[in-house]
């Protein structure tokens, strides 16, 4: 469902003298449906780098990323939004809160946008904030003014509130109490039961013990020269 | 993907004098997409928008349209009738100043109201039931119907254009700073209504702003301009997460974070 081959990033810092950070060299992986896999590594060795590469929010100049069948790495920006919409989720590690914008359709949202009913998108987004113990008070508010935790609460029912067959998460579980990480488990297990294919960074090994079926540890991608940095 | 664009713009250029506006602007835009085109002033994104829009003669260039009658036409080789029928039924033009595309002198209900006369509409009753049903909808209070533009604050001046444009059902909006010089509170207001409103109805736009958070929320893909040209395109949130030319990391890097 995921391939990625042969993937090179580094960023220049035009601004600042030119300087070059590199980033991967010759990063692969692949992910069949059901599976998780864990991308590890210490912090800046690249991870989240690669996980933006895979959604298309990095560009991608040297090798392949499918998801798919999609060619994420050369495709035209209107095939990965069609791309974003239907096939591949992304739960970031923060909710970027728009103002205004109530907490019941932020979770909407992604129902709405491939075509669901409002009245069925709307339910849907109620299940999923009620599971994660988000107070019915709060659905008509908008986020801007939520705990840490409850944003992030949000964010997740929002990335599992349209039934992706592919799924990216970055530190889902952060800022989360003992019961919500335990809903958040089980989502993902969920998910996975329905053939799911998921790539997650997850710091807590726990969690990593608990979902992933195999690791991928992304410092073994460092560009020559720079092994070991971290 | 199948299917042709709604409008596929090449080689676009004007020049004031010796002063370049545009130079060798091209981009396709598809149904349902919204194209954010950025840039300080005088990078040439107003010139770009009135040159596609209608409001300014190119001098050289293709801006050809899908239209729903008559296929794949080019706009800029229209006769003055066929354009102007065009810009009063499948695009719409929101400018920056209301005042521009208002008409002060009648009331906000006429404002509404007469764009559907310009095109055939008749039954007085209908005309007002629309009008008012889109005031609802830009959420300005029914009893303002009757009142002149005048009397309202810009934000809700903005709000009107925006019924004003798209009461005939418009498939293209081109809009021209449009939160511009409005308080940010009634910015959040408005940003939120045309992200609704673009949704609900599948429109196509091209937003031209400064702003970054603007095209950030609204904007699916983004042109960056500087000096007249075109300097990168892409995906709205990877232009701005993974900047590549110099003047775009300078301009995103120049954001403050609230």
């Amino acid at each position: 469902m995921i391939e990625v081959e042969g993937v090179t990033k580094s960023f220049t810092l035009q601004n600042q003298g030119g300087a070059v950070l590199p980033v991967l060299a010759g990063a692969a992986l692949s992910v069949a449906p059901g599976e998780c896999v864990a991308l590890t590594g210490a912090s800046g060795s690249g991870k989240s780098t690669l996980m933006r590469m895979i959604y298309g929010n990095y560009l991608a100049p040297s090798g392949v990323i499918r998801v798919g069948g999609v060619d994420v790495s050369r495709a035209e920006p209107r095939a990965i939004l069609q791309l974003r919409r239907e096939t591949l989720g992304y739960v970031s590690q923060f909710l970027r809160v728009v103002p205004r914008v109530p907490a019941l359709d932020v979770v909407a949202e992604p129902c709405l946008t491939v075509g669901m009913e409002r009245a069925a998108a709307e339910a849907r987004a109620r299940a999923l904030l009620t599971r994660l113990c988000i107070p019915e008070r709060l659905w008509g508010l908008s986020p801007l003014t939520f705990s840490g935790g409850e944003q992030q609460r949000v964010n997740i029912a929002r990335g599992f509130a349209h039934p992706y067959p592919a799924l990216l998460l970055d530190e889902p579980t952060a800022s989360l109490d003992e019961a919500n990480r335990e809903t958040v488990l089980r989502l993902v297990e969920e998910a996975k039961a329905r053939g799911v294919a998921i790539i997650g960074i997850f710091h807590d090994r726990a969690v990593r013990t608990r979902l992933a079926d195999r690791e991928v540890d992304v410092s073994g991608f460092a560009p020559p020269g720079f092994e070991g940095a971290a | 993907m199948t299917g042709m664009p709604l409008l596929r713009v090449a080689g676009l250029s004007k020049s004031y004098g010796r002063r370049v506006g545009c130079t060798d602007v091209g981009f396709d835009l598809w149904p349902g997409e919204v194209l954010g085109v950025v840039g300080e002033s005088g990078s040439g994104k107003t010139t770009l928008l009135n040159c596609i829009g209608g409001n300014l003669a190119p001098d050289a260039g293709k801006v050809v349209y899908d239209t729903r009658a008559d296929g794949l036409r080019d706009t800029l080789a229209m006769s003055e009738p066929e354009r102007r029928m065009l810009m009063r039924t499948d695009w719409a033009f929101v400018h920056q100043n209301p005042r521009d595309g208002l008409r002060m002198a009648v009331s906000a209900g006429a404002n509404v109201g007469e764009r559907l006369m310009a095109v055939g509409a008749r039954h007085y009753g209908r005309i007002r039931g629309a009008a008012l049903d889109w005031l609802e909808r830009v959420e300005i209070a029914a009893e303002r119907i009757d009142d002149r533009p005048a009397a309202f604050s810009g934000g809700m001046q903005q709000r009107l254009q925006i019924a004003r444009n798209l009461v005939t059902g418009p498939r293209l909006v081109f809009m021209d700073e449009p939160t511009g010089g409005l308080d940010v509170s009634v910015q959040a207001r408005l940003l939120d209504l045309i992200r609704g409103l673009v949704r609900e109805l599948g429109l196509s736009a091209i937003i031209v702003t400064h702003d970054l958070a603007v095209v950030r929320l609204l904007a699916d893909r983004l042109l960056v301009m500087k000096d007249g040209r075109v300097i990168e395109a892409g995906l709205t949130d990877q232009v701005l997460d993974d900047p590549q030319q110099a003047y775009t990391q300078l301009l995103v890097s120049s954001v403050l974070q609230v």
